[in-house]
C-alpha cells in the first residue's frame, strides 16, 4: 500500500513542478536557518567536560563592603582574594581543589635566529590537572611541595612543545620565560575544552584556539611578579605589587565533590567560613555560592544574546515556511478534489486518502530536509567566516545531521495534516456529478 | 470604487486558505518590523562618533616587561625617536582608544565626598598630550599644561603610602558626561569625587570622546586625566599622521622601536580605522544576517501569496468567465484580485502589528532593547502591502485574461 502511495505522491508532485519546487524550497530555507542556528546554540551551550562536569564546582564568597548589599539579591563576585582562595585550598575539604588565574609571558626561542613571542598561560596549583582530567603526553604535573616552595617548574601544551622542541619529549629541559628559567615537568596532549570554562571571567577569550600554552605554579608566578590578566579591587588603596595581601579579587577556585553528601558538606563549610569572616570583621556579607560547572556556565551567560536572538529568528522563519507549505499543499489538494472523488468512488477509504496525502507531505519534507542540509552547510560556512571567537568550531555533527531530517519530517507532516484531513473529508458524489 | 461585499463572501467560502495567508503575513510583518528595528540599532551603534581624528591615527602596543622607572626613560627615548620619523605629526603614550578591543580603564564617579555609591562608571583616558594627538575638539576651558601631569607609577606609589598631596587635581570631561552630571549647569569649575572622596576640578569640556567598550554604560561618558603613562603600564604609542602616510609611518615606527630594543614584542600595530572596524565587526555581521533573514522571509511570503492566488484564480475560472460575460471588464477582474489581496494583507498587517509589539516587549525584557518606535509600524505595513500587490499581479493578470466564453463551457 505504501509503495502505491509513494507512486501516487511522486506523480502528483511531478505534475505541479512549480508548486512542488516552491514548497521544497521554502521548507528547505526554514530548515537550513534552524539547523545553522541550533548548531551554534548547541556548540555554545555544550558541556566542556562531559564525564566530569557534574562533580566540578565553582566556589564564591563575597569580601565586598556592606554598601550596595541587598540580602538574598546580591550575588557574590566571580573571583576570590588570595587569602580566601588559600584558606579553601589548604582546608582540603574537597577531593581535589585548585585556584586559577590567567597570565601571559614572553618566551625566549630555543634557536638563535628566532624572535621571542608571547604565550597565554595559567597560574594555578598542583591539583589542576587531576581536577580537570588534563591528559599528559610526557611527564606529569607538579607537586604540592612545588606549590609551597614556588619552584620554577612548568607544564607546557602540546602545540608549544611542537613549536619549541619539535614534539620530542622535553621533560627536564629548560625554557626561558620573562627572563627566568623554568624546568619542564610535563607536556600535555592537545587539550582545549570549549568553552575554556576554568577561566571564564578571569580575562581573555572563552572560545576557540588550541588552549593555554603553559601552566605554572601560582606562588612562582606571584614571586616573579607575573600579574594576572584581570584584577578587581574592592578597596581603594592598592598595592598591585603585593597581591597576596591586597584587597583584590583575581582567583577562581574549583573543587571536585564526588557525591551529593560531599556537596552539602562543602556548602556548609563555605557558609561557616563566610560567617566566621563576618564575625572577625573581615567580611561584611555572608553570601556564598557553589555552582556546578554547567550552572556556572549558565550564570556567566556564555551563550551570547545575539546567538539566542538568531535562533529565535530562525524558528520564527521556519514557522512561516511551514505555514506557507500548509497553504500550498492545501491549494494543491483542493484542486484535486475530482481525483479524490474518483478514488473514493472506486473504494478507497478515508484512511487511504489521508495516508496518500501524508506520504506526499513526507516526501516534500525529506527533499526539503536534504536541501535544508545544504543550506545549513552554507549557513555554517558563513558562521565560520564571522568575527566571533567560536566561529571556527561551527560544524555539523552526526546528531545534527539526524536532527535535520527529524525537523524536516515533523515540520512537513504537521504541514500535511490539515490538507490531508481536508482531502479525506471530500464527499465523492458531488465531485463525480460535476464532471 | 470596488465593491467589497463580493470579496468578503468569496473569502468566507475559502476560510482556511484565507486565514493561512493572513497568519503568514502577520508573522512576517511582526518579524520584519523587529528585525528592521534591530538593524537600525546596530547601524546606530556603528555610527557613534568617536571624537578622534579617525583617519589620521595609528597605534602600536608593546609587551610590558621591566620596571616602570626604566620604562619612563625608555618611553621618552622612544617618543623622541618616533617624532623624528618623516610624516609623524604628533605622538603620545595613551592608555586606550575609543571603540577598540584591548582593555579599558574605568572609574566610579561621585558628585559629593559623602556619597556612598558611584553616580556612574566613566572611562578614564591617561597620557600626556592625549587630546591634541587624538584630535579631540575642546569646547570650553583648556587642555592640561605640562606641569600638571604626574607619572602613573608615582601616583600608584603615593596612593599606597597614603600620600595624597602630589596627586593631580584637575580633569577634563566630555559634553555628554557634563550634561549627565550637571544638567543645565556650567560644567567648568565643578568638582567630582573618586573613591574615598578624592576631589578633581573640571577645567575643560570636549565635544566627543567615545569609551573603548562597555558602550551600554553611556558611549560617551569619558574623562581625561593629567597622568603620564609608559608603555610598561599597558599603554600604546598613538601616532598622528596624514591619512595617506599611515601605512609607511606604521612600518617605519615599528622598525624604529625594534631597532631601539630588539627584545621587545609588538602586541598590536594597526590604524585606528582598522581598530574601529574590528570593534564593530560583530554588529556588522549581525546586521548582515538580519538583512538576509528579512529578504528570505519576504521572498517566501511573496511566493506563498503567488501560490495561493494562482490556486484561487484556477478555481474561479468559471465565475470569472460569467462575470466577464455579464459585462465586467478585464480591469474589473484585475482590480478584484488586487483588492482581495489588499484586504487580506490589511488583516495580516493589523494582527502583525500587535504581534510585533508583543515580540518587542519580550525583547525589551530579555535583551535590554529599547521600545520599538512608532515609525516602524507604517513602514512595515507599506512594505507588506507593496509585496502583496506585486505578488498578486501575475495571477491577477492571468485571471483578467480569462475569456468570457469559459462561462458557456461546463466546468
Amino acid at each position: 500500500m505504501f509503495g502505491y502511495y509513494m507512486d501516487l505522491a511522486l506523480r502528483s508532485l511531478k505534475r505541479h513542478k512549480v508548486l512542488t519546487t516552491l514548497m521544497v524550497l521554502s521548507l528547505a530555507l526554514g530548515i537550513g536557518a534552524c539547523i545553522t542556528t541550533t548548531t551554534v546554540l548547541r556548540l555554545l551551550s555544550g558541556d566542556p567536560l562531559p564525564q566530569k562536569s557534574s562533580q566540578l564546582f565553582y566556589a564564591q564568597v563575597d569580601p565586598n563592603a556592606k554598601e550596595g548589599y541587598i540580602a538574598g539579591q546580591t550575588e557574590p563576585p566571580s573571583t576570590m582574594t588570595y587569602v580566601d582562595a588559600m584558606f579553601l585550598l589548604h582546608a582540603h575539604r574537597a577531593k581535589r581543589q585548585a585556584a586559577v588565574a590567567l597570565t601571559s609571558g614572553k618566551i625566549a626561542p630555543q634557536r638563535a635566529n628566532e624572535r621571542p613571542f608571547y604565550s597565554d598561560g595559567v597560574q594555578t596549583t598542583a591539583d589542576f590537572f587531576g581536577l580537570f582530567g588534563a591528559p599528559f603526553e610526557y611527564g606529569s604535573g607538579w607537586t604540592a611541595a612545588d606549590d609551597e616552595g614556588g619552584s620554577q617548574v612548568i607544564v607546557i601544551a602540546s602545540f608549544l612543545n611542537q613549536k619549541l622542541f619539535g614534539g620530542a619529549n622535553s621533560v627536564g629541559k629548560t625554557i626561558r620565560m620573562n627572563d627566568h628559567d623554568f624546568r619542564i615537568v610535563g607536556v600535555l596532549k592537545p587539550w582545549s575544552p570549549q568553552p575554556r570554562f576554568y577561566a571564564l571571567d578571569l580575562g581573555g577569550h572563552d572560545y576557540g584556539g588550541d588552549g593555554d600554552a603553559m601552566f605554572l605554579p601560582l606562588k612562582t608566578a606571584m614571586d616573579l611578579k607575573m600579574g594576572p590578566q584581570d584584577i578587581e579591587c574592592y578597596d581603594s588603596v592598592t598595592d598591585v605589587n603585593n597581591l597576596a595581601a591586597a584587597p583584590c579579587m583575581w582567583l577562581g577556585v574549583w573543587v571536585e565533590l564526588p557525591d551529593q553528601a560531599a556537596v552539602a558538606d562543602y556548602r556548609t563549610f563555605l557558609a561557616n567560613y563566610a560567617r566566621q569572616q563576618v564575625a572577625q570583621g573581615r567580611f561584611s556579607r555572608d553570601e556564598t555560592a557553589l555552582l556546578d560547572l554547567m550552572g556556572w556556565l549558565r550564570d556567566q551567560q556564555v551563550v551570547p544574546d545575539d546567538v539566542r536572538l538568531q535562533a529565535g529568528l530562525a524558528y520564527g522563519f521556519l514557522l512561516i515556511c511551514v505555514l506557507n507549505t500548509v497553504g500550498l499543499l492545501l491549494a494543491k489538494c483542493l484542486r484535486r478534489s475530482r481525483e479524490i472523488g474518483v478514488r473514493r468512488a472506486l473504494g478507497a477509504t478515508r484512511g487511504a486518502i489521508f495516508g496518500q496525502f501524508m506520504v506526499e507531505a513526507g516526501i516534500v519534507g525529506l527533499v526539503g530536509g536534504l536541501l535544508g542540509l545544504g543550506f545549513a552547510e552554507l549557513g555554517l560556512f558563513g558562521i565560520r567566516h564571522q568575527p566571533a571567537e567560536y566561529a571556527s568550531l561551527a560544524h555539523l555533527d552526526l546528531s545534527m545531521f539526524v536532527f535535520t531530517f527529524v525537523v524536516a519530517l515533523v515540520a512537513s507532516l504537521i504541514a500535511g495534516l490539515l490538507p490531508a484531513w481536508r482531502a479525506c473529508a471530500v464527499a465523492p458524489a458531488p465531485q463525480l456529478k460535476a464532471s | 470604487m470596488i465593491e467589497l461585499r463580493p470579496i468578503f463572501s468569496t473569502l468566507r467560502r475559502h476560510k482556511t486558505t484565507a486565514w493561512l495567508l493572513v497568519l503568514e503575513i502577520a508573522l512576517t510583518c511582526a518579524i520584519v518590523c523587529n528585525a528592521v528595528f534591530l538593524i537600525g540599532q546596530r547601524l546606530q551603534r556603528m555610527d557613534l562618533p568617536s571624537g578622534v581624528a579617525e583617519h589620521e591615527l595609528v597605534q602600536i602596543q608593546l609587551g610590558r616587561i621591566g620596571k616602570s622607572t626604566e620604562a619612563m626613560a625608555q618611553s621618552q627615548t622612544d617618543l623622541a625617536a618616533l617624532r623624528l620619523i618623516p610624516g609623524v605629526k604628533q605622538v603620545a603614550v595613551i592608555n586606550q582608544l575609543p571603540f577598540s578591543d584591548g582593555g579599558a580603564s574605568n572609574s566610579g564617579i561621585r558628585l559629593s565626598p559623602q556619597q556612598q555609591q558611584d553616580t556612574l562608571e566613566a572611562t578614564t583616558y591617561y597620557g600626556e598630550g592625549a587630546l591634541s594627538t587624538l584630535g579631540v575638539r575642546l569646547l570650553e576651558g583648556r587642555d592640561f599644561q605640562h606641569g600638571e601631569y604626574a607619572d602613573f607609577g608615582t601616583i600608584i606609589a603615593d596612593l599606597h603610602n597614603g600620600d595624597l598631596k602630589n596627586l593631580p587635581s584637575t580633569i577634563i570631561v566630555t559634553q555628554a558626561l557634563a550634561q549627565r552630571l550637571w544638567p543645565g549647569q556650567e560644567a567648568l569649575g565643578q568638582t567630582i569625587y573618586v573613591g574615598k572622596g578624592l576631589p578633581f576640578r573640571v577645567i575643560g569640556v570636549v565635544a566627543d570622546l567615545g569609551r573603548p567598550n562597555d558602550l551600554n554604560q553611556g558611549p560617551e561618558y569619558s574623562t581625561v586625566w593629567p597622568i603620564r603613562m609608559t608603555v610598561a603600564d599597558g599603554s600604546s604609542y598613538v601616532i598622528r599622521t596624514a591619512p595617506q602616510d599611515r601605512a609607511t609611518v606604521l612600518q617605519s615606527a615599528v622598525a624604529k622601536l625594534k631597532q631601539l630594543d630588539p627584545n621587545r614584542v609588538v602586541l598590536v600595530k594597526r590604524t585606528y580605522d582598522d581598530a574601529r572596524h574590528e570593534f564593530f565587526a560583530n554588529d556588522r555581521a549581525m546586521a548582515g544576517i538580519l538583512v538576509g533573514v528579512i529578504a528570505a522571509l519576504l521572498t517566501v511570503t511573496a511566493l506563498g501569496i503567488v501560490g495561493l492566488a494562482s490556486f484561487w484564480v484556477g478555481q474561479r475560472r468559471r465565475t470569472i468567465g460569467v462575470r466577464r460575460a455579464l459585462g465586467a471588464t478585464r480591469g474589473d477582474i484585475l482590480r478584484y484580485f488586487q483588492a482581495e489581496n489588499f484586504l487580506l494583507a490589511s488583516f495580516g498587517i493589523a494582527f502583525g502589528m500587535v504581534l510585533a509589539y508583543g515580540i518587542n516587549l519580550f525583547l525589551m525584557v530579555h535583551y535590554e532593547l529599547p521600545r520599538l518606535p512608532g515609525i516602524y509600524f507604517p513602514v512595515g505595513a507599506a512594505v507588506l502591502w507593496v509585496i502583496g500587490q506585486l505578488a498578486v499581479l501575475g495571477p491577477a493578470m492571468r485571471a483578467a485574461n480569462v475569456p468570457p466564453v469559459v462561462a458557456t463551457r461546463s466546468a
